[in-house]
């Protein structure tokens, strides 16, 4: 048995599946305004984020949730989750990794995402998340001495308020959907990054987001703002154990580049995606958005999504400032019974703005995929442009992929293109390769790789070649 | 609106002759509508044109009584000339003449339906409306074999005598094995501020042929909608060729199923609009069985605040293996206010199939009129060559050389 057979048998049954043990301090079960406090106040926030946080449940008794969307799932029962979970030994914030429950730096081990010093190797910056709080941020000192602020933001609050007062909620409002308004309620912990004015990151800023407890809804927030000048390269990556119920993840994240700023914001989303049969996984209900605030600002996202029982995301872009760029790249694969209904907005609002969008969405076994994304030229945006493509492609009759743009231009000076496909993979394309001597499967793995390529590109190193493997691996058992 | 709709079905009823059953489910119908109302914003098929908020602001408050007793004089000078046609003459939604003089007479048979109530399968509140207020409705039959020698113009003709009214039309087509139809539909009005609500059904069989032309090419302030229904069998070819142009508003619906192999449908459409119009086409090719095809080619040229939508979906079943679906929308924004809005749509469940879509809208290119303008023609001329070119694309699709030099004429486009 070769390397890459074996790689394939470790990840067949979901590699991440494991639970750790660990003693949690809980919120009481249910959602009101005493599970709100209770979570402000373990968190000691100061009274503007209470006041925050209940302003958004005021707005959240009144709205609806959507029911829009191509993939249905049961109505979720908001008052039978737990709201907030914690290690216990996180009680009293250990002061260095050195203070950090064991237990909880072999889970983080055995996900391959190292916290302690050996990290030092790879040159990224971890920020830890492990059910509702921040567990352990590296890198720290490095980074303050360019004055750059990376940590949780349960310590941003209480440490850098301006800031946070200033840009939460600025581009997410309290008012905004079901779910962004649920997440503006009850978050419990996320990254907080601010880039200062002409500093380009040195290293790559990343969260490592798991869900453990049972039972347990993760509501994280993420904060990015790039002052003017800089540049920040920011990744995510997830993972949960395998369980039969579905748990729910609804995260917000907010990013604000200012003028000459530019984020690059990467995603590698392996939740657990539910067995064979579609039990179990996580519900992946994610608001994205990002703000080019200043003129010649660029955000960039890009996403390979592969786990998740539902995924349900549109990361956006809002080019407000003039001659600022929006671009997104994205890989959907869908297996088994998973769902994914995903894509992205571009609002375009300043002058000469540009917008990119490459979306790639592969769907086998009996899944379900669509691209639902809005590119909306306002009448002020004067020479803007986007281009924009998508494809899909199949494997088997069961699954179905479904193409949904919004393309609106109300601009004469302003070009649109918009091109999609569906298609199998040819046979021609697999009788090639087999001739040279791959096996269908192997066949099968490199002309998706190929398909994808534009996309994998668009990632930093070390997330391309997980991701690749990600690609090659979730489709395992698709072909022939 | 309540009131005055259960006012004026009160009246219409009175003038129709009826069965018992059939007035119960025209009430049903009515109730329905009453119910959900005009089409609104909220509902997903209209959210680039709120039918409701149009009517609000165009007509105010509508009436639905049409007195069709007395017959209107039909008048010859709208008919086409130069080119040899079977007429039916719609006048303020009331027929007026059924004419099939080019053709055999035991070939055609025309069927009155009055009293059968179609189930559409598209669940606005339209075609309840449509139900419940249209009186006469005939079906006509095309028997095997029988291929029509000239096409059939159906002229749709309102003139001033009405205003503020709600015209609801219907008329079913049967074309059996091997048969085929020229249709046009002329839009041809000079009343204002109606509303016309026009169903078609058509039900293909085996090798048959439908071509189908809409234009609405006469200004007009009236606001349209029109439905499409087609149902096609094996080897069925269905071409529909819309020109969206006079009305103040105008939503084409194009509704098509595939049912049988080897079946093909192609839809075209120009929008060519000024003037603060709203025009909107709205196709849905069901692929429902394998092999089978469908093409849609739509082209828009925006001046004056003028806004144009279209929505496009190509469906493909889990069975439909080995479709082949293509779609592309092309625009192009002449005026800072006009607007330009598409929701190209793929919903597949098959693996083996060919389905792209493609949509661009922009200004015209400035390298190209600057290109014609170095050979000595002036910025309009240039401006006019390029629309002239970009539109005959379209034209350049129907597959009928008479019809097709026709609606050249018509629109005024140049080879």
């Amino acid at each position: 048995m070769d390397k890459r057979q074996k790689e394939i048998n470790d990840l067949k049954d979901y590699k991440y599946g494991f639970s750790t043990d660990i003693e949690n301090i809980q919120a009481p079960k249910g959602l009101n305004e005493d599970v709100i406090k209770f979570i402000s106040n373990i968190k000691k926030e100061p009274a503007w984020m209470l006041e925050f946080r209940l302003k958004a449940f005021e707005r959240f008794k009144v709205l609806k949730e959507p029911d829009w969307q191509k993939p249905k799932f049961p109505k979720i029962d908001y008052q039978d989750l737990y709201y907030y979970s914690a290690p216990k030994s996180m009680k009293d914030k250990p002061k260095s990794l050195d203070e950090l429950d064991p237990k909880l730096l072999e889970t983080y081990k055995k996900l391959g995402i190292p916290l302690q010093e050996q990290a030092r190797l790879n040159g990224i910056a971890v920020d830890a998340v492990f059910d509702s709080v921040s567990v352990a941020t590296t890198f720290k000192d490095e980074l303050t001495k360019q004055g750059i602020i990376f940590c949780p933001i349960s310590e941003a609050i209480q440490n850098h308020p301006e800031l946070v007062k200033k840009y939460l909620g600025s581009v997410i409002p309290t008012s905004d959907h079901f779910f962004a308004t649920l997440n503006s309620a009850v978050f419990t912990d996320g990254s907080f990054v601010y880039i200062p004015e002409g500093v380009r990151c040195p290293m790559e800023l990343s969260t490592y987001f798991r869900i453990n407890a049972s039972n347990t809804g993760q509501f994280e927030r993420t904060l990015i703002i790039a002052d003017k000048g800089s540049y920040v390269s920011y990744l995510e990556g997830c993972t949960a154990p395998m369980r039969d119920e579905n748990q729910l993840h609804a995260a917000n994240v907010e990013l604000i580049a200012l003028d000459d700023a530019e984020i690059k914001y990467s995603t590698v989303q392996n939740w657990y995606p539910g067995d064979k049969d579609g039990k179990g996984g996580i519900y992946n209900f994610v608001t994205k958005r990002g703000l080019c605030k200043g003129k010649n600002s660029k955000i960039s996202w890009t996403q390979v999504e592969t786990g998740s029982a539902i995924t349900w995301k549109y990361p956006s872009c809002i080019l407000k400032g003039d001659n600022s760029v929006g671009e997104f790249y994205s890989i959907a694969i869908t297996n088994n019974y998973q769902k994914a209904d995903t894509g992205t907005k571009m609002i375009h609002l300043g002058k000469n703005t540009k917008s990119k969008i490459i979306s790639k969405g592969i769907s086998a076994g009996s899944s379900d995929m669509t691209y639902r994304g809005l590119v909306d030229i306002s009448s002020k945006a004067k020479n803007s442009n986007n281009y924009t493509q998508c494809d899909s492609l199949l494997m088997g009759n069961k699954c179905g992929a479904h193409t949904v743009p919004y393309i609106k231009n109300k601009n004469s000076e302003s070009n649109i293109a918009h091109e999609a496909t569906t298609s199998k993979i040819s046979e021609e394309q697999l009788h090639y390769c087999q001739q040279r001597g791959l096996n269908p499967e192997e066949a099968v793995g490199l002309i998706v790789n190929g398909f994808c390529k534009e996309v994998l590109q668009q990632l930093p190193m070390e997330f391309a070649v997980e991701a690749q493997k990600l690609v090659g691996i979730s489709l395992e058992g698709s072909v022939g | 609106m309540k009131e005055q709709l259960q006012k004026d079905f009160d009246n219409s009823i009175k003038n129709f002759s009826l069965s018992q059953k059939d007035i119960e489910i025209k009430k049903f119908c009515l109730e329905s509508f009453i119910d959900k109302g005009f089409p609104n914003r909220k509902e997903e098929d209209w959210k680039f044109s709120d039918l409701n908020q149009i009517i609000k602001n165009n007509i105010g408050e509508l009436s639905f009584y049409n007195d069709q007793t007395s017959t209107n004089k039909v008048d010859t000078s709208v008919f086409v000339d130069g080119l040899e046609h079977n007429k039916i003459v719609f006048i303020n939604g009331r027929i007026e003449k059924i004419d099939f003089e080019y053709e055999k007479k035991d070939q055609i048979e025309i069927i009155d339906q009055s009293e059968t109530i179609n189930e559409f399968k598209n669940s606005n509140s339209l075609s309840d409306l449509n139900n419940a207020f249209t009186n006469k409705c005939f079906k006509i039959l095309v028997k095997k074999g029988y291929q029509l020698v000239k096409p059939l113009i159906i002229y749709h003709t309102t003139n001033t005598k009405i205003w503020s009214k709600n015209i609801n039309l219907r008329l079913n087509f049967e074309l059996d094995k091997n048969s085929s139809l020229r249709l046009i539909d002329l839009f041809n009005d000079t009343s204002e501020k109606n509303f016309l609500n026009i169903f078609y059904n058509f039900e293909l069989k085996e090798n048959a042929v439908l071509k189908n032309y809409k234009v609405d090419k006469f200004e007009n302030k009236n606001i349209k909608y029109s439905f499409n229904n087609i149902d096609q069998d094996k080897n069925s070819i269905s071409e529909t060729f819309i020109l969206s142009s006079g009305s103040n508003f105008s939503k084409n619906e194009i509704n098509c199923n595939l049912n049988g192999v080897y079946a093909s449908a192609f839809v075209n459409g120009i929008f060519s609009l000024n003037n603060h119009k709203h025009h909107e086409i709205r196709s849905i090719i069901n692929h429902l069985t394998e092999n089978t095809k469908s093409y849609q080619l739509i082209k828009s040229v925006l001046d004056q605040s003028s806004k144009a939508v279209y929505q496009g979906k190509i469906f493909v079943n889990s069975d439909a293996q080995k479709t082949d679906g293509y779609q592309l929308s092309k625009a192009i924004l002449l005026n800072k206010e006009s607007e330009f809005n598409a929701k190209p749509e793929l919903e597949i469940y098959a693996d083996d199939v060919k389905c792209s879509h493609g949509s661009a809208s922009g200004s015209l290119n400035e390298d190209s009129i600057f290109y014609l303008m170095s050979r000595g023609l002036s910025y309009q001329q240039s401006r006019e060559l390029l629309i002239n070119g970009f539109l005959l694309d379209v034209v350049e699709k129907i597959t009928d050389s008479e019809i097709k030099n026709l609606i050249k004429n018509m629109i005024g486009i140049k080879e």
